[in-house]
């Protein structure tokens, strides 16, 4: 479903990879965390999948594209099949709940009969049918990013990437978005989702791959944040070479 | 994307950045209005040349009792001169170039005169025998003028050949100018005019930054996220070349229909006909700046 192979990412005027040869799989119907330190590389290994930026060596494969050959003019429908969600929910705040999430239906030319009905099937789904006629601006931080999701899934995506989606929620509300994206992974979409919140991906039991200066350095199945304790954390090797990656396919 | 939604979005757009549509609609329409003078100006030398110059005649002035010292040292043209030079005008060596001619005595000069001075004050200070007798020519080929200037001049009794078409020619010099004047104006217009649409549609973009993000996000295509911008940026030159058609349309209505032709008659003017028929060709010109500039500003903002 997602695959890279030693993709190597160097920003622009950057002097050292935001990541350094990486290959990962994610299987259909997975839950993948993505943790490590602040400018580890998780987000940009999120924007590779999404081809907002495209690897410098290796391949990256989404969906059976191989994203280094998708040409310009592809890249729009293969984003059609791919739902993203960001920590700073990116609504449009002069555009109601509802329009919000009809906006990504519009943008893509959904016939109207689509639309009405995908929108409120959606908008059920996140709960927020009450709300949809309420600005963003009269929600809390927690039904703004479910109108988020909302727009994410509304095409009926098969991958959805979340970057720190409850980086800006209290404990209860990120647990609250957390229940919403188990339960859209049940329901068989891919989810790939980078956060630094310990609690949530210890209490999720799902795979976990650790980042860390953009080398993977872990990548476990049904696991904590940390392996062991922090107190009595062993010294992580430098190169990927080294690491047992707990058989992972 | 569905019509109705595209055009909400630049309806949005238009709305949240009024001024500066207005200005993109003010300065088309004065560029445009300045391209259909220009155009309207070359078109009415066009006229004006086939017009005149197919009229235009060869005037052999005889000398006069008045005529000055250097040409006409022997004072005024005798019988034995005009004869002369109507025996060389209708002999062999010329007739293959002269269409026809005819002698004007000083009469008819006065009578033309007249008539041509009616409004001022010069015909009451002038009497017939100061004006020149001349044979007018008309040439079968208006340009051989050189013909009869080589044959006539320094001959005895012949004071001045003058072709009509030096007179024309600085008539259509000055049209000329004036029209490259406006083709000058025009053009510096124009150029600000596309200065202007890529500006305003950048700072539409700008503002709308967040809808764009959005848009690439959930896959909408180059196109359909640059459509909005485009017609923005379109609406508002159509709007302007509108008004310069119509400001046009009612110059040449009023003024040149209406006034100018009427007091000189003489001369045929570009018609209402003529300054509708220019108005694809402003439609036109104002469409393509206006989708060339918007969208070169539109795309270097995706790409950014
Ligand atoms: N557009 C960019 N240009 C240059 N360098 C960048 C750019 N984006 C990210 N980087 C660098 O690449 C590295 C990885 O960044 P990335 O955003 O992927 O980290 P992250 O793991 O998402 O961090 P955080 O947890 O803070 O979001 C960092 O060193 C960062 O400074
Ligand atoms: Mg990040």
């Amino acid at each position: 479903m997602i695959r890279l192979e030693n993709a190597t990412k160097t920003y622009k005027g950057a002097d050292a990879p935001a990541l350094d040869s990486v290959s990962l799989d994610i299987q259909r119907g997975e839950f993948v965390f993505l943790v490590g330190t602040s400018g580890s590389g998780k987000s940009t290994m999120l924007r590779l999948m999404l081809r907002e930026e495209r690897v410098d060596q290796g391949e990256v494969l989404v969906l059976g594209e191989n994203l280094n050959q998708l040409s310009a003019s592809k890249v729009a429908q293969f984003r059609r099949k791919l739902g993203v969600v960001f920590q700073d929910f990116r609504l449009l705040p002069n555009k109601t709940v509802y329009q919000n999430v009809a906006f990504a239906l519009q943008v893509i030319g959904r016939p109207k009969a689509f639309i009405e009905t995908a929108v409120p099937d959606v908008l059920e789904l996140v709960g927020l049918s009450q709300k949809a006629d309420r600005l963003p601006s009269a929600l809390s931080g927690g039904e703004q990013q479910r109108v988020a999701i909302a727009r994410a899934l509304v095409n009926r995506p098969e991958v959805l990437l979340a970057d720190e989606p409850t980086g800006n929620l209290d404990p209860a509300t990120s647990n609250e978005i957390m229940t919403l994206l188990d339960r859209i992974n049940l329901s068989g979409t891919t989810v790939v989702m980078a956060t630094h919140d310990r609690g949530i991906v210890d209490r999720m039991q799902k795979r976990v791959v650790e980042i860390k200066a953009g080398h993977i350095i872990r990548d476990a199945k049904t696991a904590s944040y940390r392996e062991i304790p922090s107190d009595s954390m062993p010294i992580i090797p430098d190169s990927p070479a080294d690491i047992d990656f707990g058989g992972q396919a | 994307m569905k019509l109705g939604f595209i055009l909400s979005e630049m309806w949005a757009g238009i709305r949240s950045n009024i001024s500066m549509i207005v200005s993109i609609i003010l300065v088309s329409f004065v560029s445009l209005t300045f391209v259909a003078v220009t155009l309207l100006l070359q078109l009415q030398v066009g006229e004006m040349k086939t017009y005149w110059y197919d009229r235009a005649q060869v005037a052999i002035y005889l000398c006069s009792d008045y005529s000055p010292e250097e040409a006409c040292p022997a004072g005024g043209a005798t019988d034995a001169q005009k004869a002369a030079i109507e025996e060389q005008l209708a002999g062999e060596t010329l007739t293959p170039y002269v269409d026809t001619y005819y002698f004007e005595n000083q009469d008819a000069a006065y009578e033309k005169f007249v008539e041509q001075f009616a409004d001022s004050q010069a015909a009451q200070y002038i009497t017939a025998d100061q004006l020149n007798e001349a044979f007018w020519v008309n040439l079968k080929d208006p340009t051989q003028s050189e013909l009869i200037l080589e044959s006539f001049s320094g001959l005895d009794g012949v004071e001045e050949i003058k072709d009509q078409r030096s007179y024309l020619d600085e008539i259509f010099n000055f049209l000329n100018a004036g029209s490259l004047l406006a083709a000058g104006v025009a053009s510096v217009m124009l150029l600000s005019a596309t200065l202007l649409i890529a500006t305003t549609i950048r700072l539409s973009a700008h503002s709308r930054r967040r809808e764009i993000s959005i848009m690439r996000l959930v896959g909408a295509s180059r196109f359909s996220i640059q459509l909005p911008f485009v017609l923005e940026g379109l609406l508002a030159a159509v709007l302007g070349a509108l008004l310069a058609t119509s400001v046009t349309v009612a110059i040449t209505h009023y003024f040149v229909t209406g006034y100018l032709a009427k007091q000189l008659a003489f001369t045929s003017f570009f018609t209402v006909a003529d300054s509708l028929m220019i108005t694809p060709y402003l439609l036109g010109i104002g469409a393509t700046l206006a989708i060339i500039s918007s969208s070169v500003s539109i795309h270097r903002y995706l790409k950014a």
